[in-house]
C-alpha cells in the first residue's frame, strides 16, 4: 500500500469528520483509506495542466432571487423533529461550563 | 378486476379515466401486492396504506369530477425514501433519520401529486444513497424479485424492486452514480436518468449534489417518458434547476431510428465485463442496426479514471452534505454524553452505518487542508476532462450505447466485504454522472440463471428525446419483457 494513513491523520480526520471511531473503527479506517488513496493516485497518471478544475458542468453562474418569505410558518412541525425542545426553540447541550 | 395490476402506469390511468377500474381499486390490488410479497423482498422501508387510501379517494373524485386528466392520474407510485414527504417518515434507510417526518414534500414528488399520484410509500435503499446493492440500509436488505438469494442492486434497489414485484406500478428513485440505471438493469425494468438540473432536486436529501439526479423507474420507456414529462421542469427551488421548453418527453415515443448514429465505446467492452451481458447487449445494438440505425465502434476514452474521479467528488460533497446530521435539529441523538461536541460525535458515529462513515471520512480527507488539491481539485479537472471526452463522442453520435453494470445482480452479501470491487461495478454508468448527461436502462436479455441483463443508452445534454426513441423502437422490436414472478 502506497499510502500509508497515520494514527494522528485519522485523529485530525475525526475531528473533520466530526465521528469518534473505536479503536477497531481507527485500524479499518486506516487501511480503507489509504486503499482508497492509492486507487485514487491513478489519477495523478493524467496531464490535467492547465484545465481548468470543473465544477457544475453547465456555464450556470450565481442564481440570485428576491429575498421575499415565499413559505408559510412550519415551526412547530420543524420543531416536531427535535430530540429536544423548549419554548419554540431548538435545545443545544452545554457549550461551556 | 384481477388484471390491474398486469398494467403499465399509463393503461392503468387510461383504464381508470375511461371508467373500467378507480384509483381506490388501484391502490387497494397494490396494497394487497405489497401485503402477500414484501415480507419476503423488503421493497418498502415504510408503507403508507390508510394516506393512500385517503389519497386515492380524493384523486378518483377529482378524475371523475374531470379534474384530473393527465397520463398518470390515479396510479399508486413509491417513492425512494430520500425524497421528503410531508407527514410521512423518511429515513434515508438511516439510523440517524429514523424517526424524521419532514415538514415538506420534495418538488418531485409534488409535481406527481398533481399529476394524480397516488403514494403508497417509501421504499428502501442504501443508506444516504452510498452503496450499490441496497445492503447498506439500517433497515435491512431488499431482495431481488427475481432471486431473493440476490441483490436488486442499488442505491435504489427498492424502487426497482418495488417495480419488478408488482409491488407498485412505478417509482422513483435517484442516481448519482448509477442508482436508478443499476437497478432497474438488475431488476428487468427501465429506468432513466435525466440530464442533471431537468428534475429538481429540492426535497431530496443530499448526497452529491453536483451529481444527484431524481428520474423514473418504470415497466415500460411510455411509462419512463410520461412520468419524467411529469417531474421535469424548472424551479426556484433548486438554484441548479435548468429551464428548458422540451420536456413533451412522450413526443418522442415514436417507433424508427433510421439514421441516428449510435457510437459503442470499445472501452465498455473489455476486461471484466461477463460474456452473456456482452451478447445480450450486442445483440440489442443488431436489433437496432437492423432497423437503420448506423452503429459503429469507437474509443471513448478516460474510462477508467471515472470512478476515483467520483469516488472523491462524491465523498467530498457527502462529507459537507451530511454535517447536517448534528443531533440538534432532527434525527438521532445519542442518549448519553457530555458537552456540545460529545454529542455531535456520538450522535454520528451511532446514527451512521459504516460505508457512510467510510465516505464522509475519505471526503474530509480530501478537503482537508494540504490534500485538497492533489485529491479533490484534481479530480474536478479529471471531470472536465470526461466531460469533453463525452463532447467530442456526442459531435459525431447522437447515442452512445453499452451495458449498464458488469454483471447481472450479484448474490446477498458478496459486495460488501471489498468496497472497492464493488465501486467498479459502477464503471459504465458513473461517468455519465459526471458529465451531468441523460441515461437510461432498458432490459435487453437474460441470463442462463434467468437473472435480467440491462442496455444502457446514453444520450448528449437535454437529448433525453433521442434516447427515448431509441429506447422505444428497441423496446418495440424486443416484445415484451416480463416482470418478476410473472411466470
Amino acid at each position: 500500500m502506497a499510502n500509508v494513513i497515520s494514527d494522528e491523520t485519522i485523529e485530525y480526520v475525526g475531528i473533520l469528520a466530526k465521528l469518534e471511531l473505536s479503536d477497531e473503527e481507527k485500524e479499518q479506517a486506516k487501511k480503507d483509506m489509504g486503499r482508497m488513496l492509492d486507487y485514487i493516485d491513478k489519477l495523478g497518471e493524467l496531464d490535467t495542466e492547465g484545465v481548468e478544475p470543473m465544477s457544475h458542468v453547465f456555464p450556470v453562474q450565481n442564481v440570485f432571487r428576491e429575498d421575499v418569505v415565499t413559505n408559510s410558518d412550519t415551526r412547530e412541525q420543524l420543531l416536531s423533529n427535535a430530540p429536544e425542545q423548549k419554548d419554540g426553540m431548538f435545545v443545544v447541550p452545554k457549550t461551556f461550563d | 378486476m384481477s388484471d390491474i395490476l398486469d398494467m403499465t402506469a399509463v393503461e392503468l390511468s387510461a383504464a381508470i379515466r375511461a371508467g373500467k377500474t378507480t384509483a381506490v381499486e388501484a391502490v387497494e390490488a397494490a396494497l394487497a401486492r405489497i401485503e402477500e410479497r414484501d415480507q419476503e423482498f423488503n421493497c418498502y422501508v415504510t408503507v403508507s396504506r390508510d394516506k393512500a387510501l385517503a389519497q386515492a379517494k380524493q384523486v378518483q373524485a377529482a378524475i371523475e369530477a374531470g379534474e384530473l386528466t393527465g397520463p398518470l392520474a390515479g396510479v399508486p407510485v413509491a417513492i425512494k425514501d430520500n425524497m421528503c414527504t410531508e407527514g410521512l417518515l423518511t429515513t434515508c434507510s438511516s439510523r440517524i433519520l429514523g424517526n424524521f417526518v419532514p415538514a415538506y414534500t420534495a418538488e418531485a414528488v409534488l409535481r406527481l401529486e398533481k399529476a394524480g399520484a397516488v403514494i403508497l410509500g417509501k421504499t428502501n435503499m442504501d443508506e444516504f444513497a452510498m452503496g450499490s446493492t441496497t445492503e447498506t440500509s439500517a433497515y435491512g436488505e431488499t431482495k431481488n424479485p427475481w432471486n431473493p438469494a440476490h441483490v436488486p442492486g442499488g442505491s435504489s434497489g427498492g424502487s426497482a424492486a418495488a417495480v419488478a414485484a408488482g409491488e407498485c406500478f412505478y417509482a422513483l428513485g435517484s442516481d448519482t452514480g448509477g442508482s436508478i440505471r443499476q437497478p432497474a438493469s438488475f431488476c428487468g425494468v427501465v429506468g432513466m436518468k435525466p440530464t442533471y438540473g431537468t428534475v429538481s432536486r429540492y426535497g431530496l436529501i443530499a448526497y452529491g449534489s453536483s451529481l444527484d439526479q431524481i428520474g423514473p423507474l418504470a415497466r415500460n420507456v411510455t411509462d419512463c417518458a410520461a412520468i419524467l414529462e411529469a417531474i421535469a421542469g424548472h424551479d426556484h427551488k433548486d438554484s441548479t434547476s435548468v429551464a428548458r421548453e422540451d420536456t413533451d418527453f412522450t413526443a418522442a415515443l415514436v417507433e424508427d431510428v433510421k439514421g441516428i448514429r449510435i457510437g459503442i465505446p470499445n472501452d465498455y467492452f473489455g476486461e471484466g465485463l461477463n460474456e452473456e451481458v456482452r451478447g445480450a447487449v450486442l445483440q440489442a445494438a443488431g436489433v437496432l442496426e437492423e432497423r437503420g440505425a448506423i452503429v459503429e465502434r469507437f474509443d471513448l476514452s478516460l474510462v477508467d479514471y471515472a470512478i476515483p474521479a467520483y469516488y472523491t467528488i462524491a465523498a467530498a460533497e457527502a462529507s459537507s452534505n451530511l454535517e447536517r446530521f448534528d443531533g440538534i435539529k432532527y434525527g438521532y441523538r445519542t442518549p448519553e454524553y457530555h458537552g456540545l461536541h460529545n454529542m455531535y460525535k456520538k450522535s454520528r458515529s451511532e446514527g451512521f452505518g459504516e460505508e457512510v462513515k467510510r465516505r464522509i471520512m475519505l471526503g474530509s480527507f480530501v478537503l482537508s487542508s494540504g490534500y485538497y488539491d492533489a485529491y479533490y481539485l484534481k479530480a474536478l479537472k479529471v471531470k472536465a476532462l470526461i466531460k469533453k471526452a463525452f463532447d467530442e463522442a456526442f459531435a459525431r453520435y447522437d447515442v452512445i450505447l453499452g451495458p449498464v453494470a458488469p454483471t447481472t445482480a450479484p448474490k446477498l452479501g458478496e459486495s460488501l466485504a471489498d468496497p472497492i470491487q464493488m465501486y467498479l461495478g459502477d464503471i459504465y454508468t458513473i461517468a455519465v454522472n459526471l458529465a451531468g448527461l441523460p441515461g437510461i436502462s432498458i432490459p435487453c436479455g437474460r441470463d442462463a440463471e434467468g437473472l435480467p441483463i440491462g442496455l444502457q443508452l446514453i444520450g448528449d445534454s437535454f437529448r433525453e428525446k433521442k434516447l427515448i426513441q431509441t429506447a422505444y423502437t428497441y423496446e418495440k422490436a424486443r416484445g415484451a419483457f416480463p416482470l418478476a414472478l410473472a411466470e
